[in-house]
């Protein structure tokens, strides 16, 4: 009986999370253009897609900026970390709070002290201005997912391969890297969807002739979104949804390999 | 599409900083000892010097100046009375402010409170709402746990805009929820531009923030533990209330954290769900900064925000000084 | 026998970190094959010790010298010096022929003569057939063997251990000392362990190394350390012991508990105050009225190859080894021999206390 109510919960709260999704995946397959009534299926938003120029033209800096930006973040991200562990303790509890500093900061005043920081340099905002933003929020997420594998890693490692006569050089990139690699993926990873699905900082970065997808969706939420950024989202959705699945089943794989032995 | 023109003497301090990392590297290659692996944070140093202190400098320095960039406390006065630039624009024409009925506008205080009142709520709903979520998922007899996180992960890669105004679908006056009602012969309800609305919205977009910290919490937790209080004794329900939540707290805490943060800073949920009837301090600072184009009064509200964020982060750290809870997803 | 040359030596190496100083004035130097421990608690700077002579710390004052060359700032991969890691820092990512080869393979050796020394070394460790396996699902035993044999393919002339058998069980860890002890012969190569556990050294050293809190407290064979230590802390550490402060009357005379005994010490000077320590299998238990010492049993315990008795004198509570049991509360009288009598300058009043709060 108590578990039979504590799996209806669990039910019951993921149809709360659930329902507005299945709303909008609805709306994109629905003839008519009323949110709430259907019209009938059909499949002419997802055609409408590709001939909308500012769809597609949001959807192609969505995507570039996320992989851009996850790309350095990483970079310079995982380079960090490296760095932060090998600190000692108190350069290191100096640069965690530089770390944590962006993570506590709500979305808009990082949107708003960038804004000024560009308008203040006289830097046009536009494209690389949103990089640029979109790179340094997410440095800090990249930084926490790698630095816990580098905890992880027996203190000795990187030394017994300078023991085995290796370079650092040769140890950071046959013994650190290696290990650390699931940090760096789960860091690239995160870094690449906050990047895809964030707003607010994107709003205050860039002007209003560059529009990624959730600028653009916020521009027209007053005139009444079209079904066609519904189908968007939900074609977007879905490439996740297998892009994320395909990547756990090889982590997976991996790791079974891994208990199994090696096998070559 | 990429149009940016750096002035000269920002790219000046470019180079100047990576030529001081070039420096730093020779020096330590020429002491034999290979590059020192601490010199890998230099570059992040850098970077988050110039993206990060740099902007957050230049909010207090906008928050201290007038428009002509002299030091000045006015903007926080505007802050406390939102009439009073205009009132002493009217004393300096010689008119007498109260008797033009120019009392104290207090706007801006009293969002700061309906925000704060609002994520308070959301706070709560969330914990009273997640936390059993939570419980339920870590119960070591149920399996599905790790599966029911990514459940909980999946919807937040909808765009989070569109996810809230599928909402609007839903509670609009002739919306789904309504549809329904009418259907069953009930009367139609005023679902949409209220505080409810918001509310609601901002509990669907942050749940997940407090239900993963919360389950991560938990599952950590050694279940001899909960064994032991049994084995003592304690009833179930004794032994939830003495070493389970006790021990979850951390989990909580960043839970309270995750949600409380971006609750009080939201601009988008309360311009979709409230319509215009219920701004929240988001709103009116993007407002103060791009509609009424008032940067230093924007810059003290952002940096009274700030403040306020800071000081409840310091009292929560209090409660959990190892920041264990501190996980994201 | 011949001297053998000086492999290794450390000259005045002192390490500070932050300010605190973890080693002090380390002057010592090891032959060529042998087999030398470092031994002290925790804390008295064994491994850094280790760590400076492995290259992975920079002493910060004094010189070390390998063959008559100074490498104090040598990398450590430049050194011919290899280590056993504690809990032995096996690489996760590779398996246990990858382990192994990795120095070779850092050497850029050729395919087939990097197969051939892993083969080698993993008949030596006896784990042939284990090449393809994933380090983690070793035991402790047997991924101590492959941290073994992965220091020893490059051939170092020096192998360093830092308490490499910490990990295991009691019984796998005497079958690896005689394992270890008999590579080390077998290979002819310089071991330099680490170890916290004094049978451990008593067993395996040719040289050991006492330390405490920085310092080094005495350096000899097993046999000088155990039979005469140095100092109270020496005694204490290595092996059990009973120290009695007593006064040393003259040359061969020394008085405690009352009595005057006969002892084989000499050079202390008359009526100084000294440390006088007696080993437990040194006092015999005699019968009540005969020996020097009088007492009451207070306590045995049966320790399996012998009683564990505590024999109060009034003055002081001698701990007692011996193979035939006298039941608690008996009167018995207490004998030793002038030669199991050692005299010992005493330590500073405060380390003994220190000492006695640690217990």
């Amino acid at each position: 009986m108590t578990k039979f109510i504590k799996r209806g919960y669990l039910v019951l709260v993921l149809l709360f999370l659930y329902v507005p999704i299945v709303v909008l995946i609805l709306q994109s397959f629905n003839a008519g253009v009323s949110r709430a009534k259907w019209e009938g299926f059909s499949l002419k938003w997802y055609a409408d897609l590709f001939q909308s120029p500012a769809i597609t033209n949001a959807l192609y800096i969505t995507v570039t900026i996320a992989l851009l930006a996850s790309f350095f973040a990483t970079i310079i991200g995982t380079a960090a970390a490296i760095g932060i562990h090998a600190m000692r303790r108190r350069p290191q509890a100096a640069m965690m709070t530089l770390t944590n500093i962006p993570m506590t900061m709500p979305d808009i005043v990082t949107g708003i002290s960038l804004m000024l920081l560009f308008i203040f340099t006289r830097v046009q905002r536009g494209y690389v201005t949103m990089l640029l933003a979109h790179i340094t929020f997410n440095i800090p997420y990249v930084i926490l997912s790698v630095l816990p594998k580098l905890k992880q890693m027996n203190r000795h490692s990187y030394e017994a391969a300078l023991d085995l006569g290796a370079t650092p050089g040769y140890a950071l990139r046959k013994v650190i890297l290696p290990f650390v690699m699931p940090g760096v993926i789960t860091g690239a990873l995160l870094s690449f969807t906050l990047s895809l699905d964030d707003f607010t900082i994107s709003y205050f970065t860039t002007s209003p002739l560059v529009q990624n997808l959730s600028t653009l969706i916020y521009s027209e939420a007053r005139k009444g979104i079209k079904p066609t950024m519904n189908a968007l989202s939900a074609l977007m959705f879905v490439a996740l949804l297998i892009l994320l699945l395909a990547i756990n089943r090889r982590a997976n794989k991996a790791q079974e390999t891994k208990t199994n032995g090696g096998t070559r | 599409m990429i149009s940016m023109r750096f002035p000269p003497w920002a790219i000046g301090a470019m180079i100047l900083g990576l030529a001081g990392f070039a420096v730093m590297v020779a020096a330590n290659v020429r002491q034999n000892r290979g590059v020192k692996r601490s010199l890998f944070a230099y570059p992040y140093s850098l970077w988050m010097v110039v993206f990060t202190i740099i902007p957050l400098l230049l909010i207090a320095y906008y928050a201290f100046t007038d428009r002509s960039g002299q030091f000045t406390l006015e903007n926080f006065r505007t802050f406390w009375d939102s009439n009073h630039e205009m009132n002493k624009q009217l004393a300096e024409l010689g008119f007498d402010p109260a008797a033009l009925g120019g009392a104290r506008g207090t706007v801006n205080v009293d969002t700061l409170v309906y925000s704060l009142w609002m994520a308070f709520l959301c706070t709560v709903i969330c914990l009273f709402l997640g936390y059993p979520a939570a419980l339920f998922m870590a119960d070591r007899q149920f399996r599905l746990g790790a599966t029911l996180v990514i459940l909980f992960i999946i919807p937040m890669w909808m765009n989070f805009l569109l996810r809230t105004i599928a909402w609007m679908s839903l509670l609009e006056d002739n919306g789904l929820i309504n549809s329904i009602l009418t259907a069953l012969g009930l009367p139609r309800m005023q679902l949409m531009y209220n505080s409810q609305a918001v509310l609601l919205g901002m509990v669907y977009n942050y749940l997940p923030f407090m239900v993963f910290p919360v389950y991560n919490a938990l599952s950590k937790q050694d279940y001899r533990l909960s064994e032991a209080a049994m084995d003592l004794g304690a009833s179930p329900i004794l032994t939830f209330w003495r070493v389970t939540m006790p021990l979850s707290l951390p989990g909580v805490i960043s839970g309270i954290t995750m949600v409380f943060m971006p609750s009080v800073t939201t601009f988008f949920i309360p311009r979709v769900l409230g319509g215009g009837n219920t701004e929240m301090f988001g709103d009116l600072i993007e407002r103060t900064f791009l509609s009424a184009d008032n940067w230093n009064v924007g810059s003290a509200l952002s940096l009274i925000m700030m403040v306020l964020i800071l000081m409840s982060l310091t009292l929560l750290r209090k409660v959990d000084p190892e920041g264990e809870g501190g996980s994201t997803i | 026998m011949a001297e053998r040359p000086q492999l290794i030596k450390l000259e005045d190496v002192s390490k500070q970190y932050d300010g605190a100083e973890v080693l002090s004035d380390i002057n010592l130097y090891i032959r060529k094959n042998e087999f030398v421990t470092l031994l002290g608690p925790s804390g008295c700077g064994k491994t850094t010790t280790l760590r400076i002579i492995g290259g992975f710390e920079h002493p910060t004052t004094g010189r070390v010298l390998f063959d008559g060359q100074d490498i104090t700032g040598l990398p450590p991969y430049k050194r011919r010096v290899n280590t056993v890691f504690q809990k032995y820092a096996l690489f996760p990512h590779l398996n246990v022929f990858e382990n192994i080869a990795f120095g070779l393979k850092v050497a850029k050796r050729p395919k087939d003569e990097i197969k051939a020394r892993v083969e080698k070394l993993l008949t030596l460790v006896n784990l042939k057939e284990y090449g393809r396996r994933s380090v983690e699902s070793l035991s402790g035993g047997q991924q101590q063997r492959i941290a073994i044999a992965r220091a020893l393919v490059n051939e170092p002339e020096v192998l360093l251990l830092d308490e490499p058998l910490g990990a295991l069980d009691l019984k796998l860890r005497q079958e690896m000392q005689l394992e270890l002890k008999r590579m080390q012969q077998r290979l002819g190569i310089t071991f330099i362990y680490v170890t916290h556990d004094q049978e451990e050294a008593l067993t395996m050293s040719d040289i050991i190394v006492v330390m405490r809190e920085g310092y080094i407290q005495q350096i000899g064979t097993p046999k000088d350390v155990y039979d005469e230590p140095k100092s109270a802390f020496v005694a204490n550490f290595v092996g059990e012991s009973n120290i009695i402060r007593g006064t040393m009357l003259k040359d061969f005379l020394v008085s405690f508990c009352g009595a005057e005994f006969q002892c084989v010490d000499k050079g202390f000077g008359r009526n100084v105050p000294v440390d006088v320590l007696i080993r437990p299998e040194d006092l015999q238990v005699v019968e009540e009225g005969q020996g020097m010492l009088k007492g009451t049993v207070r306590s045995v315990l049966f320790k399996g190859v012998h009683y564990e008795m505590i024999i109060d004198t009034g003055e002081f509570s001698f701990k007692v080894h011996a193979t035939t049991m006298q039941p608690e509360g008996a009167g018995v009288g207490l004998s030793v021999i002038p030669f199991n009598i050692h005299i010992m300058r005493p330590m500073p009043v405060e380390l003994v206390e220190e000492e006695e709060a640690g217990e």
